[in-house]
């Protein structure tokens, strides 16, 4: 496997000093640790927006910090959740006295470690409460497993969420809004072929010519199902199908009480989509697929959409949350209301999703 | 006794092992997970030998709090912080203690064990790192309560750590990763129990 890179060790590292080298009018990019925060502090009395997880989603976090969108971001290792030293430093870094949402896609590892760095800048007097994304529908029972993963809905409430904290939202609105629009995003991935992180010599999976792989995440683990390769609307019609026909969804989640200033479980259940819904519809590339298929796809998504009555209001194709040169696309449902929709319009300029800026 | 130097040593093999076998690690988690578990261990290790010169004056508690503040603020994934939660809380059960008996040793790992089910709370059966730790400290205490001595406790706590670590090649897991390949993850030995087995073995070379 030929990358473009030197040393892989220095990988991430080169990385973050070009996103400074190329961005710098819009983030600053700290090392040791890393941790990535718009140019202009956060202004008073605005809620802090923080995401991080392991690098190799780019554009995801880093490109979605700027106005309208992420206060800060913090990059792990490639596919490797960050550690709590980097998002206590971005917490006291970009928190201006209105307190830090930390929005946590679910993996052990970004949930653990986001626990602690939150414990932490509790310590430090700052406000901070973690929600969870867990919108991947490939994962369909949460008693046995980790849970459902964070994937493409944790673009759209970057973006949602961003406009509402610019919006003078507090840490309690705010919060609330990213679990509603959690509660109403659900995502599907696939994969032609497997990714090769930096410094390793086979791929994450082996998958042959003729097979592709359903219900991937963004790391490069195997996905639900191996198959023989199809036409995309045959694949989308299966992704679709089930996005769509996705039962209520119940598991357990935890927040922060701020009452009983301790962490608390609550069980949160997803109603399925209906007929009449109103939906943002987001087709991404995992990284290796051209934006040429990915309209191939999005017609399709739209036809099917189309066909269920259900509405696609706002829409967005691209690569936005990638998982390295994986070839393949996922695509996600956020259903919509007017609040959702509003903050989705409202300007963002960041390196990685810029409107009406 | 476990003096001091011993515990260094532990931590100077364990970092060894964790770098030979870090592609067997990295290789583990490829077919069950994302194929990173054993370049996280062996940068924490290289982390902990880094940190190691500024508190190896201070006692054996404080020496592995300053494990778990690398390990914590290096590792990542799901590893770096129970881990980290290990040494956190096994430092915390030797706190301001310059040697240790085979009693102290077993409260130090129950401790650390205890520590990780807190954080991540994995039950044995799981296939996680629990399956190789929880026998182990389980054989290491009966031993040291019938009486055993030092090296054959630890010895016992090893071969059980070991066969923990072959147990979790047919299990399903329910935890971390691996969990979302639900029958697929049948037939693979759990990376993050085979690294706990090589810290305990580890742990025993230092202490022969
Ligand atoms: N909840 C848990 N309790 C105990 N051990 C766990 C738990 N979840 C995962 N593990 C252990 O962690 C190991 C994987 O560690 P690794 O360093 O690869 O982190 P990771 O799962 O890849 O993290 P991330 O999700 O951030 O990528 C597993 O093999 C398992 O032994
Ligand atoms: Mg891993």
């Amino acid at each position: 496997m030929k990358k473009l890179i030197n040393n892989p060790d220095n990988v991430l590292k080169e990385q973050l000093q070009g996103m400074q080298a190329a961005h710098g009018d819009l983030i600053n990019v700290h090392f040791d640790p890393a941790y990535i925060t718009r140019k202009d502090p956060t202004p008073k009395g605005k809620v802090a927006l923080v995401s991080g997880g392991g690098s190799g989603h780019e554009p995801m976090h880093g490109g979605f910090v700027g106005k309208g969108m992420l206060d800060a971001a913090c990059p792990g290792e490639i596919f490797t959740s960050p550690t709590p030293d980097q998002m206590y430093e971005a917490a006291k870094a970009v928190d201006s006295g209105a307190g830090v949402l930390n929005i946590v896609k679910n993996y052990t590892g970004d949930v653990m470690n986001f626990e602690m760095a939150a414990d932490m800048a509790r310590g430090e007097g700052i406000k901070v409460q973690n929600i969870i994304v867990d919108d991947d529908v490939a994962v369909k029972d949460s008693l046995y497993t980790a849970g459902r993963r964070g994937v493409g809905t944790t673009v759209l409430i970057e973006k949602i969420c961003g406009g509402a904290a610019e919006d003078g939202y507090d840490l309690k609105k705010l919060s609330a809004l990213c679990k509603k629009l959690n509660q109403n995003g659900r995502s599907m991935g696939m994969a032609l072929t497997s990714c090769i992180t930096p410094g390793n010599a086979t791929p994450s999976f082996e998958i042959g010519d003729d097979e592709i792989e359903l219900g991937i995440g963004i790391h490069g683990e195997p996905g639900i199902k191996r198959s023989k390769m199809m036409e995309a609307d045959e694949i989308v019609e299966f992704m679709m199908d089930q996005i769509l026909n996705d039962p209520a969804y119940t598991r357990i989640l935890k927040e922060w009480d701020f009452d009983k200033d301790d962490w608390v479980e609550a069980e949160v259940t997803d109603q399925p989509f209906k007929k009449g819904d109103q939906v943002i519809a987001f087709v991404n590339s995992m990284g290796g697929t051209p934006v040429s298929e990915l309209y191939g796809v999005y017609r399709k998504v739209q036809e099917i959409c189309e066909k269920q009555g259900i509405k696609i209001v706002r829409n967005l194709v691209g690569p936005y949350i990638t998982a390295l040169e994986m070839q393949g696309c996922s695509i996600t449902l956020l259903k919509a209301d007017n609040e959702s929709v509003k903050y989705w319009d409202a300007p963002a300029l960041t390196p990685g999703i810029r409107v009406k800026m | 006794m476990i003096k001091k130097k011993h515990i260094l040593d532990w931590l100077n093999k364990s970092a060894e092992v964790l770098e030979e076998k870090k592609s067997y690690l990295t290789k583990l988690d490829t077919a069950i997970g994302d194929a990173d578990h054993g370049n996280n261990m062996n940068r924490g290790f290289k982390k902990v030998l880094e940190q190691l010169p500024t508190n190896e004056k201070k006692d054996i508690g404080a020496i592995l709090k300053g494990v778990a503040m690398s390990l914590i603020s290096t590792v990542g994934g799901a590893s770096g912080p129970l881990y980290g939660t290990m040494f956190l809380q096994a430092g915390n059960s030797v706190s301001g203690k310059e040697e240790l008996t085979a009693e102290d040793l077993k409260k130090m790992l129950q401790a650390g064990v205890d520590g990780i089910v807190m954080r991540g709370k994995a039950k044995i059966g799981d296939k996680t790192m629990i399956d190789a730790l929880e026998p182990a400290v389980k054989a290491y205490s009966s031993a040291v309560s019938a009486g055993d001595e030092l090296t054959t406790a630890l010895q016992k706590a090893v071969d059980a750590a070991e066969k923990g670590v072959e147990d979790t090649i047919p299990l399903i897991a329910r935890k971390g990763r691996a969990s979302y390949l639900g029958e697929r993850s049948k037939g693979h030995q759990d990376p993050g129990a085979t690294s706990s087995y090589y810290l305990l073995k580890a742990l025993r070379d230092s202490v022969q």
